[in-house]
């Protein structure tokens, strides 16, 4: 990991962030999505917890194996995402780091990022006996449409009077537009933060991302991620301006697509140094950074906003999209090659990888590599087979001129 | 006189070659990896040196590949597989342009450019389906040498398909067509097809050149080669010893590169 002092920082804010979550008796606990319109949580004072990054969290302490099992003993398929399996096993068997979530209030689910997430949050809606919202976010086959947006702004109306009737009081709009303002600064500094990677050497590199994405995830809408990230920016900033890099030497410089391999971080991290190549940027850290194109001033209608951003995030995109926006990366962060993270669990992320993987070196005329993996299940990876292919890969990699 | 080396500790194999400073093969060695990979390596390499009556102190330096060729005792450096079959390659065929490697666990397809420089790779998902290891199981269900199955395919005369690509659900169809009564040279062409099925997948995904070259064990079996050859639309030639490529590209590295 580069040593960032801003990490401290982050650490101290996650932990009061759980500690909150855990000991609160005045507010309501919802469990959320990763892609779903937290500000109305925020505005509204209710804590959002992930199961999806408490999952991460398993795998990155090398506790998801024993979880999943549980859950399969219990009947669910290896072929459902890991994430799911190893949230149903931590609860099935309160095991898992920190003791486990403190259970929620009611559930809110929003299908940008899969489908997987109805059945799972149904599952966990009936296990909790609590209400569950579900904002359906149709996927976008050909771009951002007026009809699209209109259908998922019904939505947020509904999920206003939703909370006002569940907490009884009717819901802050103001509220809700100041920490809309909170939530896209925040995306905004994240992702200054990810295009200063543009600097060649790169200041960071993606395994980093992954480990500072915690807040914009969590706490976007909060004050708190603001100064987070601006103090993460500054310090970025200066290393991007002095040329100091992640690693010693900087040989090649590859985009990463599909979520990270949590279990597998540090040996990667050595793994990627050793052949001098970083990870420059990731289609999944740029997601949350790609919610400040939607800034509260330039629409007149905040839903109408909320239904564009929430709807424009990559993994909902279609083919083209994806094809276009990849082979811009390459170009704008001046890249040798990619690699796919053909990733079991995650079928909407993976799906067409290998005509991606066709079309995208065609444009860029820059090689690319898929590997089989998974996020959360270290059952079905093997580090031979993965490190062959990337070593072969870094091989046919013209190196940074 | 000043020799170099190659030694290919693969899944199944391990290879040693041995070359003279004007790149001629001096001599090789074939071995089974066993359980003990290091040690593979060693005696593959120590049988190559007892064939050409050289001591290891006649060997200028060694490049390791495979699997476990960060475990070859002797090796300076190691190159990855895709590398050494690409040069092992052009070493015999100078106008190669795809490279097919089917090993025991790994299938390859490899697009090389000039002096075999790798442009483009394709390797198996992390299943077995189509590799060396899949015609071994079938072989064991048929109670046929592995070195027999092609002779057989090659004379069946009625047409199975085996449909599965898993391994294991692929035995359980040999089974039952070895149940229904079928013969095993027709269920042998059925192994083999299977095999070229899957093969040919990897290589239109990276690109198939005017000329084609097959490397590692697998390209001993001639049936595959044959059907592999008429689903890619093109001749792929097999050098003589096909599974010794592998080392032979890493001692041409060795030579050619100065110890790091
Ligand atoms: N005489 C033969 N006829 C047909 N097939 C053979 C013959 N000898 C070996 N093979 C096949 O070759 C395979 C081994 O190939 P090879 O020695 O290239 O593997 P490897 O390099 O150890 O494996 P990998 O490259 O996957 O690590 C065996 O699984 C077997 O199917
Ligand atoms: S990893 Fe993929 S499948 Fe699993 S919850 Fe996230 S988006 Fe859905
Ligand atoms: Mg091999």
């Amino acid at each position: 990991m580069t040593e960032f002092k801003a990490f401290s920082k982050m650490k101290e804010l996650m932990t009061n962030y759980y500690i909150e979550a855990k000991t609160t008796k005045e507010k309501p606990i919802a469990w959320i999505t990763s892609g779903a319109p937290v500000e109305f949580l925020f505005a509204m004072d209710i804590i959002p917890i992930y199961p999806e990054n408490y999952a991460a969290m398993c795998a990155a302490n090398h506790q998801s194996i024993e979880l999943m099992e549980a859950a399969e003993a219990a009947g669910f398929s290896q072929d459902i995402c890991a994430y799911a399996r190893t949230d149903f096993g931590a609860a099935m068997t309160q095991g898992g780091p920190a003791g486990g979530l403190p259970p929620p209030h009611f559930l809110l689910c929003s299908t940008n990022i899969c489908k997987t997430v109805i059945k799972w949050y149904e599952v966990l809606a009936r296990n909790y006996n609590v209400p569950l919202f579900i904002v359906d976010t149709p996927f976008l086959h050909n771009g951002l449409t007026k009809d699209l947006i209109d259908y998922t702004v019904t939505q947020f109306i509904a999920l206003e009077s939703f909370l006002g009737n569940f907490l009884g009081r009717p819901f802050d709009r103001d509220r809700l537009t100041k920490v809309l303002s909170l939530s896209r600064e925040a995306a905004d500094y994240w992702k200054k933060i990810l295009y200063l990677g543009k600097t060649i050497p790169s200041p960071f590199n993606s395994l980093d991302s992954f480990i500072h994405l915690g807040p914009i995830v969590t706490l976007r809408g909060t004050r708190e991620c603001v100064d987070y990230y601006k103090l993460l920016y500054e310090e970025v900033a200066e290393r991007a301006q002095k040329k100091i890099g992640s690693i010693s030497e900087e040989r090649y410089r590859v985009l990463w697509d599909n979520l990270p391999i949590w279990f597998k971080m540090r040996r990667l991290e050595r793994f990627f140094e050793e052949k001098k190549c970083t990870l420059v940027v990731t289609t999944y850290a740029n997601s949350w950074g790609g919610l400040s194109n939607f800034q509260a001033n330039e629409m007149n209608d905040p839903y109408e906003l909320f239904a564009a951003s929430y709807l424009n995030v990559y993994i909902n995109w279609g083919f083209e999209n994806r094809i276009k926006y990849l082979s811009q990366l390459i170009d704008d962060f001046s890249l040798t090659g990619f690699i796919m993270h053909s990733n079991r669990s995650c079928k909407p992320y993976s799906v067409g990888m290998y005509c991606l993987q066709g079309e995208v070196s065609k444009l860029t005329g820059k090689p690319g590599v898929i590997i089989e993996a998974d996020q959360n299940d270290p059952r079905v990876y093997s580090d031979a087979q993965v490190e062959t292919r990337l070593e072969a890969f870094i091989e046919s990699m013209e190196p940074v001129s | 006189m000043s020799y170099y080396a190659g030694i290919d500790v693969g899944s199944l194999t391990a290879e040693a070659v041995l070359i003279d400073k004007d790149r001629n093969i001096a001599a090789y060695a074939i071995l089974p990896t066993g359980n003990n990979s290091q040690k593979a390596g060693t005696d593959a390499f120590r049988t190559a040196l007892g064939q050409a009556g050289l001591a290891e102190a006649d060997v200028s330096r060694v490049f390791s590949t495979g699997y476990s060729r960060a475990r070859v005792l002797q090796a300076e450096d190691s190159k990855t597989e895709i590398a050494c079959h690409a040069k092992g390659a052009f070493y015999f065929f100078p106008h190669v342009g795809t490279i097919i490697d089917i090993g025991g666990q790994d299938s390859k397809a490899i697009l090389v450019g000039k002096e075999g420089r790798v442009i483009n790779f394709a390797m198996n998902d992390k299943c077995a389906a189509g590799t060396g290891r899949f015609l071994e199981v079938m072989a064991g269900a048929l109670d046929v040498p592995l070195d027999k199955m092609d002779d057989l395919a090659l004379g069946s005369k009625e047409e199975l398909t085996i449909s599965s690509t898993c391994t294991v659900f692929a035995e359980s169809e040999v089974v039952s067509l070895i149940s229904q009564g079928k013969a095993p040279a027709d269920i042998c062409l059925a192994v083999s097809r299977a095999i070229a099925r899957r093969t040919a997948g990897l290589v239109t995904r990276v690109g198939v050149a005017d000329s084609l070259v097959m490397t590692g064990g697998v390209a001993k079996n001639r049936a595959v080669v044959k059907i592999l050859s008429k689903d890619v639309g093109h001749l792929i030639k097999v050098p003589k010893e096909p599974q010794i490529i592998g080392a032979l590209g890493a001692a041409l590295f060795a030579r050619e590169e100065n110890g790091r």
